[in-house]
């Protein structure tokens, strides 16, 4: 058990296993924004909504384009904001008959 | 694999903390019985009896305890055959069936023991969504003019971050001056759960935001549309990431995710620890980490100094724990868990130093770069954002009465841009006293009451200690 053992990624998102060579490397092939980079990797589409890993991918992305963060365009914020189980939209109510 | 029987890593004495364990409870972990006390939620009892490995990613990466109140996905398992349940947040009971997921689960097969869901429409003066010390300071203020409040929390208990705050607070009496933080949560927890004023939602998330600003809430008691004449977003923060090799390693964690396990629930996070980054989080945690009986190694800080407060950093240098300057992690090793770690030296230009290498002997890795403000609700609004470095990232536009761009719709605490306990606290009550007048119209005493307030908050910031905060809270002020 030594540090000779296992060589490590760099995971930048937790929930799709997206590492930094991924994210550099799509930096690099022209997704310069943050939708492109999105589309392309899923990052901020997993569970955790981008909690762990935008931060970072803004980051990188703002010091690959020589740009501040806040010339980004960050994505938008959608429904649900974390999971959420399906039952729970199937709760029936007073709702059921108001509408 | 070693047997998991014997490992118990709760803390059963501790210089400052007494831990009130519930009712013994037994639950089965991939078919083996284990026990955990109620009070404990799935993932901390199953991290107490010694389990690291929470999930498989596909390619067979070992995930484990990350953040441990609710903002990461690291602990979803499978609990009684329904998939990515949020373990940190799922109160452990007997008779449990919990297993691990590998890449993506199976979809769940259909249940009919469910009946009882029910779906509700809601009306009130001031929804608060999260339930930390700005959000019960807001609860409180708006009941006590006379406002019907509705308090939601994704957590089991009240308190926010609070609860694993133990370092005793600055300040004057009246902002709870010389207690310990999980001391102000109990009193502020107490009075929001006795007051009938306010409901509170327990377990309950609220997931968005949706036409006329109608917010949507789940539970496991059903599914609630809130309509709120003022509805205040106090839902904190997240803690910030950092990229090296094996940074997904268990045993790397959050610097809030081991104060949760140490001071919330009395759990030892590691044995052997390594602490990433010398601001005021890294310092405590390490000094508390000491307190729950772990050896600190050393802190590395990638600064030329150290960036928080010097007594706090007295305080650990005291107990002879070594913190590098211009150093950084260089990368963990291990199989299932952290096993050792590399830190190395910085230049100027940020760039590792070759020969400058040092081997640290660690089971555990705190990341404790800062945090961001969870400005993922409040963003749906449409409230206008703006990144602002000194807060944290991208935060809302607010008045000095804590008033977003859409009316009606309030920030405070860190989600506004990362602070302290005792500003959110002060800002839940100006945020109150807001939705007090927007709903009662001219109220002298509550008007005076929030001059002094805001008033209050001008001179605490003018610290010089403060100096880096109050920048960003003057980039995120408009005219009200």
């Amino acid at each position: 058990m030594g540090k000779e053992m296992k060589k490590h990624p760099i995971i930048v998102c937790r929930c799709e296993n997206v590492t930094l060579e991924d994210v550099e490397k799509a930096i690099d092939e022209g997704y310069t924004d943050l939708e492109s980079l999105k589309r392309k990797l899923r990052i901020g589409m997993g569970p955790c909504q981008g909690r762990t890993c935008l931060p970072l991918v803004i980051r990188i992305l703002a010091r690959k384009l020589r740009k501040s963060p806040d010339e980004l365009l960050i994505p938008t914020s959608r429904p649900p904001i974390s999971p959420v189980p399906m039952k729970v939209f199937l709760a029936e109510g007073e709702d059921d008959n108001e509408e | 694999m070693p047997s998991s029987k014997k490992i118990d890593r709760r803390i059963w004495e501790h210089p400052i903390l007494e831990f009130k364990r519930g009712k013994e409870v037994r639950f089965y972990f991939e078919g083996e019985e284990m026990k955990g006390y109620e009070g404990e939620s799935i993932a901390v009892a199953l991290y107490a009896s010694g389990i690291d490995i929470f999930s498989w990613t596909e390619d067979n990466r070992p995930r484990g305890a990350f953040c441990m109140i609710g903002k990461c996905s690291s602990c979803f398992m499978v609990v009684n055959g329904i998939p990515n349940v949020r373990t940190c947040r799922e109160p452990v009971r007997d008779g449990l069936r919990i297993e691990r997921q590998r890449g993506l689960p199976d979809i769940p097969r259909v249940t009919r023991d469910e009946e009882g869901l029910e779906s509700k429409t809601l009306e009130t003066d001031f929804l608060v969504i999260g339930a930390g010390p700005a959000g019960l300071s807001a609860a409180l203020k708006a009941a006590e003019y006379g406002l019907d409040v509705i308090l939601v929390e994704d957590h089991f208990r009240l308190g926010g971050q609070l609860v694993k705050q133990t370092h005793k607070f600055f300040g004057s009496k009246d902002l709870f001056g010389g207690l310990r933080g999980f001391q102000i949560a109990e009193e502020l927890s107490k009075k929001v759960s006795s007051n009938p004023k306010i409901k509170v939602f327990l377990e309950t998330l609220a997931y968005g935001v949706f036409k006329d600003l109608t917010i949507g809430l789940a539970s496991k008691k059903g599914h609630y549309k809130v309509k709120a004449k003022n509805i205040l977003f106090s839902t904190g923060a997240y803690e910030n990431y950092l990229a090296f090799p094996g940074n997904d390693l268990p045993g790397v964690m959050g610097a809030g995710g081991a104060q949760t396990l140490m001071n919330e629930y009395g759990i030892r996070p590691g044995d052997k620890v390594l602490t990433i980054g010398a601001g005021n989080v890294g310092l405590i945690v390490s000094y508390q980490l000491l307190q729950a009986g772990a050896k600190v190694k050393a802190i590395v800080e990638a600064m030329p100094q150290i960036g928080g407060w010097v007594v706090h950093a007295a305080k650990v240098r005291r107990y002879g724990i070594p913190i590098y300057t211009r150093h950084t992690i260089k990368e963990v090793w291990g199989n299932n868990r952290v096993e050792g770690a590399t830190i190395v030296q910085v230049d100027e230009k940020w760039q590792p130093v070759p020969g400058t290498e040092k081997d640290i002997d660690c089971d555990l890795v705190i990341i404790s770069v800062g945090l961001t403000p969870d400005t993922k609700l409040l963003a749906q609004t449409g409230a206008k954002m703006k990144w602002i470095p000194e807060l944290g990232g991208l935060v809302a536009l607010r008045t000095k009465y804590m008033e977003t761009t859409v009316p009606g719709v309030f920030v405070a605490g860190d989600a506004k841009g990362i602070e302290e306990a005792t500003t959110a606290i002060v800002e839940g009550k100006i945020a109150a006293l807001t939705a007090v007048l927007r709903v009662l119209g001219h109220v002298d005493k509550a008007v005076e009451e929030r001059r002094q307030l805001v008033q209050y908050l001008e001179q605490y910031r003018q610290s010089p200690l403060l100096s880096r905060s109050r920048r960003g809270i003057e980039k995120a002020t408009i005219e009200s």
